[in-house]
């Protein structure tokens, strides 16, 4: 037995020797990235030590690992591609990149992975890149801890931050990107992560699905992102804990659902949004536990939706709760805290007793006619949602929260 | 002017109706609080209470105070007084101690509560200035319908009208309008309709401290470029400038011409 071990050990140690370090920095032997890619052998690791290099459209068709230290700066010479990565388990840590330009004919990206598995991009920073990190046919990759910053100003003229296209088990997780168009976009992507991001500013969505299946995202954070966060075409998706704040505009949700099927979104934190959750054409899905609070409109529910179930959500200070446009159908709303609810409970089992209607004449009103926004909380409008509650004619009769809960859901 | 405003002042403010008035407000804010620990909450319905009630109680003890204290303006003008200084003089003393009450009784429990920091002070400074302002503008108005009418019946029937009128009237004119010409482009026209009433000016401009902001993105880009931005605000607050000037003026023109 004890001679099996030793022999591994050795194993081990005789692998270990064969991959070098190569070190490249600007007074070194080696002082561009080229050369060191041609030098070195599979899993080999070149280690830049500081300095600005400025390339354009390098291949890695080796696997092997990247690291920068010191600022190591990889910059654009006219604006290209930076790195394109062609094969397996291919590591980039610590870098610097760089100064590509947007382009309209050419998707031009900071790192771009073609068809390989394994790769792993941590720790870099990316800054004013058109596209940062483009993941094709990629598959278990990891993207990790990546500063990206981009100076999009319209939606037209930038790229996305993380744009994954056909890609399967990808993990994208503590990436804080800032002014792109789309922080994360996901296309064709099936099981994948991502995790604690925190996207910002962005000209488009924070996050945005589109036919992915089967993914989760926790506790990232989505902030005053251009017209918030999408999720279209996809199924199977998990939204846990996360935080949509701050989305503002005509066309702004917290979050966007179109077309979802079987999600789960639970736990999550919409604040502060002109619309908390717009849902079209959504099925089975089983929102609970999310908190609504200081939204225009907490839901903004359109046609096409059917076995939605909405229990144990909070609705706090909304000025108006909920819009539906048609009938409530087979979706289930019960079991909910609204902070509007004006009933009583009795028998003191903490569920009111009076049903509650979130749905008020006056939004009824403002779908119709927008501008009628300057007329919020006049003592007209007050009057009008009153007798509609009393006895309602315009407003759908059956949407109401049968069992209110009288306190907040922690 | 200002002995006659003195007088005046002092008069109201040994009014009972005075302090009926300010003790309603300190406890309705106290009760308030004491209800609901969300500010936010605090200043909507304080909102909804003070945009009903001080154009109203402005307008009815306005007429009433006129009334009441025609004999003594009738002595007055038998003095060597203009008659300008005579109604700027009851006129202000009878603003002012309407600000100092509606002040007192919204500020002491706001102020013990502790409740302010920036942004929340900023709103309290908007809710108070427009209680202030719709108080001014509907004793204001209040003169101008006492010296219209000689009969009292007829002077208050006319003053709840008023205040029925801009308080809910209008307001459903205006969504009535809204809804009837949905199809076109309305914004210019929901704009200039607010100019036209005082409390939907000053319900706009606190609402714009509060939630109204969020939803403004709703209704495109004029009204949110026009009352989300700075602009807005002080669009506002020159137009509710004008609803005090012009109807003050209208209040001396017509006291110079009444033949009393």
């Amino acid at each position: 037995m004890p001679r099996i071990i030793i022999l591994i050990i050795a194993l081990l140690i005789t692998i270990k020797g064969h991959s070098s370090v190569i070190e490249m920095c600007q007074s070194c032997v080696i002082t561009t990235l080229e050369d060191a890619i041609q030098k070195v052998n599979k899993c080999d690791t070149i280690l830049i030590d500081g300095g600005e290099y400025h390339i354009e459209n390098v291949f890695i068709d080796k696997s092997l690992t990247i690291i920068g230290s010191n600022q190591a700066t990889l910059i654009s010479k006219s604006g290209d591609e930076l790195l394109t990565i062609t094969a397996d388990y291919v590591t980039i840590k610590g870098l610097i990149l760089k100064n590509v330009t947007m382009s309209y004919i050419k998707e031009r990206a900071a790192i771009r992975a073609v068809k390989q598995k394994y790769i792993t991009i941590e720790n870099n920073f990316i800054k004013d890149c058109f596209f940062a990190i483009y993941l094709e046919n990629s598959h278990f990759g990891n993207i990790n801890n990546n500063i990206i910053e981009g100076n999009a100003t319209t939606e037209a003229e930038s790229g996305n931050g993380i744009h994954a296209w056909y890609c399967k088990n990808i993990n994208i997780s503590n990436n804080n990107i800032k002014g792109h168009r789309d922080g994360i976009y996901f296309e064709f992507v099936d099981k994948s992560k991502i995790t604690n991001n925190h996207s910002e500013l962005n000209t488009r969505y924070g996050l945005h699905f589109m036919f992915s299946n089967d993914d989760d995202y926790w506790s990232n954070t989505f902030k005053n992102n251009g017209v918030g966060v999408a999720v279209m075409f996809s199924s199977r998706i998990t939204m846990l804990n996360n935080q949509f704040i701050y989305n503002w505009g005509r066309a702004s949700y917290g979050l966007l659902l179109k077309e979802i099927n079987d999600a789960q979104i639970i736990g999550n934190m919409l604040k502060e949004n002109t619309i908390g959750i717009y849902i079209e054409g959504s099925n089975r899905v089983k929102y609970s536990n999310n908190t609504f609070d200081h939204n225009g409109w907490a839901i903004k529910f359109s046609g096409g939706s059917s076995d939605n179930d909405f229990t144990r959500n909070n609705f706090i200070n909304n000025s108006l709760d909920l819009i539906v446009n048609t009938k409530l159908g087979s979706n289930i709303l019960h079991h909910n805290y609204w902070s509007n609810y004006s009933g009583y409970d009795l028998d003191r089992d903490r569920i009111g007793d009076v049903p509650y209607y979130p749905v008020k004449l006056f939004s009824y009103i403002l779908d119709q006619a927008p501008e009628a926004i300057v007329l919020m909380r006049s003592l007209f409008v007050d009057l009008i949602n009153f007798s509609e509650r009393v006895s309602p004619v315009f407003t759908p009769k059956e949407v109401m929260d049968d069992y209110p809960i009288m306190d907040i859901i922690r | 002017m200002w002995k006659i405003f003195k007088y005046s002042f002092y008069d109201m403010i040994r009014n009972r109706w005075m302090f009926i008035y300010m003790a309603f407000f300190l406890l309705l804010t106290l009760a308030l609080l004491f209800l609901s620990n969300d500010f936010t909450k605090v200043i909507i319905s304080l909102t909804n209470i003070i945009l009903v009630l001080t154009p109203l109680i402005g307008i009815l003890f306005g007429t009433m105070y006129f009334y009441s204290s025609k004999e003594f303006i009738e002595l007055l003008m038998a003095q060597p007084l203009s008659r300008k200084s005579i109604f700027t003089g009851m006129y202000l003393g009878l603003a002012s101690s309407f600000s100092l009450s509606l002040i007192l009784g919204i500020s002491i429990p706001l102020l013990f509560y502790g409740l302010f920091n920036a942004a929340n002070f900023s709103v309290y400074l908007v809710l108070c200035s427009m209680s202030v302002v719709l108080s001014v503008v509907f004793s204001l108005i209040a003169f101008i319908i006492a010296l219209r009418f000689e009969n009292k019946i007829k002077g208050f029937g006319v003053a709840i009208f008023t205040w029925l009128f801009f308080a809910i009237i209008y307001d459903g004119i205006f969504l009535l309008l809204l809804l009837l010409f949905k199809d076109y482009p309305l914004e210019n026209l929901s704009i200039g309709l607010t100019v036209f009433n005082p409390i939907d000016l000053a319900r706009i401009l606190i609402l714009l401290k509060l939630d109204i902001s969020t939803m403004m993105g709703y209704t495109g880009a004029v009204l949110q470029k026009f009352l989300g931005s700075g602009m807005g605000s002080i669009f506002i607050i020159t137009i509710l400038t004008f609803w005090i000037i012009l109807p003050f003026m209208r209040m001396l023109h017509l006291a110079k011409n009444k033949d009393f």
